[in-house]
């Protein structure tokens, strides 16, 4: 579902990701880790085109993500084709960034509408069965701050879930949460995981990245450091670096 | 003390211009309701209307061009911002209805072909359409950087989110951006508002027949200036104070959302008080309704 070729990206004189190798397959549910600063939110943002990418290719359903290419270079995409191949991406924040001035249901269907041109009727239908799967069903008309954080997280995710995408992208999406109301999200985390939805996860959720994942990449300094299957990586892993990391958050 | 002292002043100045022996107050109650100074009126809004319409609709387009990626777009809205801005409104004015003296036809054509059109600059810009243009493309320079400063004032994660789901550029601005920075764009703009209806005074140099030209064009008659100058400002300030609530209703409209429960209107704050004054309520007023309380919800 996502391949990534010697993926390269540098913020001015930074840089951020020096060459990722990694592949995705559908249904798949990849956790990555690693101390901050590390890339992994940075690597996260490409794949969807939030950041461009310096050298690389990087592809999610077989079709390069904002950029086409022509002989052998690669050409940036105009904004609407990149716009319509992030409408088949959706993304969870650390942050959540729910609209503020809409409630929980115009947060749901705006994109429906707006960006698939589905009728008023069709999306509310969909969006009122998202809340409901999120546990929201009461809160539909609430405005994202009279909502908790976990609540506004839910939310957040059925808004990306109303796209239908075919992968969902986390961006520590339990990270700005009250440790409480860490495992509301998970919960709904895990039910998308089992349903077979194809997630990459930044997370520093070890224990969710344990029991929900498919597989573990640990990054470091803009590389993937190891990779493997979670259990392996997080009991037993080879290198130095994993070790030392892990020794410090485990 | 220092409130009785003020109370003083303020009342030494009414009592000297009530009984200051030239002022014949009569005339201002005559001129208060005179047709002429109410068409004056009809023109003065309509001048306010049109000005600020250009202005925000041109200056939301500047902003934006001024936020653009592109080099040359931001450059040309700089430019525009910097001419507009650096010239006194009163000489624009003066301009747009001064134009035919130099420029006695426009035209617009392409260049190499037959296709060309013109038309006496005099009839396209007549002193109603060039006191429009001077006040409000000078007013379109400060609605840019209004809006500008709210469409940075908005969390650059809210454009992240709306462009994760696939929403283009346009219409991220449009559905995200510009709801959200209206609420910082709204007071300013409620300023410029008030402003520009006594700024449209100006139009006076082209002799628009507005508000303060046609009081003056009585007193020249008739000699009584300060009186005709005082029916003008009660006319202002009653249009002013009119305004101003206005754009308190409109802040409360675009502020839901960012409060938990909006405070209550001025009416209702009156209301609830006269409640509390006549039967005291089983519960206390502050005391939400049972059931999930939607900010604003009592408006829609």
């Amino acid at each position: 579902m996502v391949k990534a070729e010697a993926v390269h990206k540098s913020f001015g004189r930074l840089e951020v990701l020096r060459g990722i190798d990694l592949e995705v397959a559908p249904r798949e549910v990849m956790c990555m880790i690693g101390p901050s600063g590390s890339g992994k939110s940075t690597f996260l943002r490409c794949i969807n085109h939030l950041e461009k990418i310096d050298a690389g290719r990087l592809s999610v359903d077989g079709e390069l993500v904002g950029y086409r290419e022509r002989g052998n270079k690669l050409h940036e995409l105009p904004d609407k084709e990149v716009c319509r191949k992030r409408s088949e991406i959706g993304m969870v924040f650390q942050r959540f960034n729910l609209f503020p001035h809409m409630t929980a249901l115009e947060n749901v269907i705006e994109a429906p509408i707006r960006v698939k041109k589905e009728s008023r009727a069709v999306a509310a239908a969909r969006a009122r069965k998202l809340l409901d799967r999120v546990g929201l069903s009461e809160k539909m008309n609430a405005y994202p701050n009279q909502l908790s954080g976990g609540q506004q997280q839910r939310v957040a995710i059925a808004r990306a879930l109303a796209m239908e995408p075919k992968l969902m992208l986390f961006d520590e999406p339990t990270s700005a949460l009250d440790p409480e109301l860490v495992g509301e999200v998970l919960d709904v985390m895990r039910g998308l995981a089992g349903d077979g939805m194809t997630m990459v996860v930044v997370t520093h959720e070890m224990g969710f990245a344990r029991e929900v994942g498919d597989s573990l990449v640990f990054m470091d300094g803009g590389v993937i450091v190891e990779e493997g299957k979670p259990r392996d990586v997080l009991t037993n892993p080879q290198q130095e670096r994993t070790r030392t990391f892990l020794s410090k958050v485990l | 003390m220092a409130a009785v002292l003020v109370l003083a002043i303020i009342a030494g100045i009414a009592y000297t211009m009530a009984t200051a022996p030239n002022l014949r107050w009569e005339a201002v109650g005559h001129f208060l309701f005179q047709r002429l100074i109410l068409q004056g009126i009809v023109i003065t809004l309509e001048l306010t209307a049109l000005a600020m319409l250009i202005g925000i609709v041109l200056g939301a387009i500047v902003a934006v061009m001024r936020l653009s990626p592109n080099p040359v777009v931001s450059s040309v809205s700089w430019c525009y911002i910097w001419f507009f801005r650096g010239t006194p409104v009163l000489v624009q004015i003066f301009f747009w209805y001064n134009l035919a003296t130099v420029l006695p036809y426009v035209g617009l054509g392409i260049p190499f072909t037959p296709i060309h059109w013109q038309a006496p600059t005099n009839s396209l810009i007549a002193p109603f359409m060039a006191a429009t243009l001077g006040l409000g493309l000078n007013e379109a320079a400060y609605m840019a950087e209004i809006v500008r400063a709210g469409i940075i004032s908005v969390e650059h994660g809210q454009t992240e989110a709306a462009q994760a789901l696939g929403m283009t550029r346009l219409l991220v601005m449009r559905r995200i951006v510009l709801p959200q920075a209206m609420r910082v764009i709204i007071p300013p703009t409620g300023n410029e508002t008030i402003s520009m209806l006594k700024t449209s005074s100006l139009a006076f140099v082209a002799s628009v027949p507005e508000l303060f030209t046609r009081s003056q064009q009585i007193a020249s008659a008739n000699y009584d200036v300060i009186e005709l100058a005082i029916v003008a400002s009660i006319w202002y300030l009653a249009m002013t104070s009119i305004l101003t609530v206005g754009q308190y209703y409109l802040e409360r409209y675009f502020g839901r959302g960012s409060l938990r429960e909006l405070p209550p209107t001025p009416l209702q704050r009156f209301r609830r008080m006269l409640l509390t004054f006549h039967a005291p309520p089983p519960m206390p007023p502050d005391v939400a309704p049972p059931g999930p309380a939607v900010p604003g919800s009592e408006h829609r």
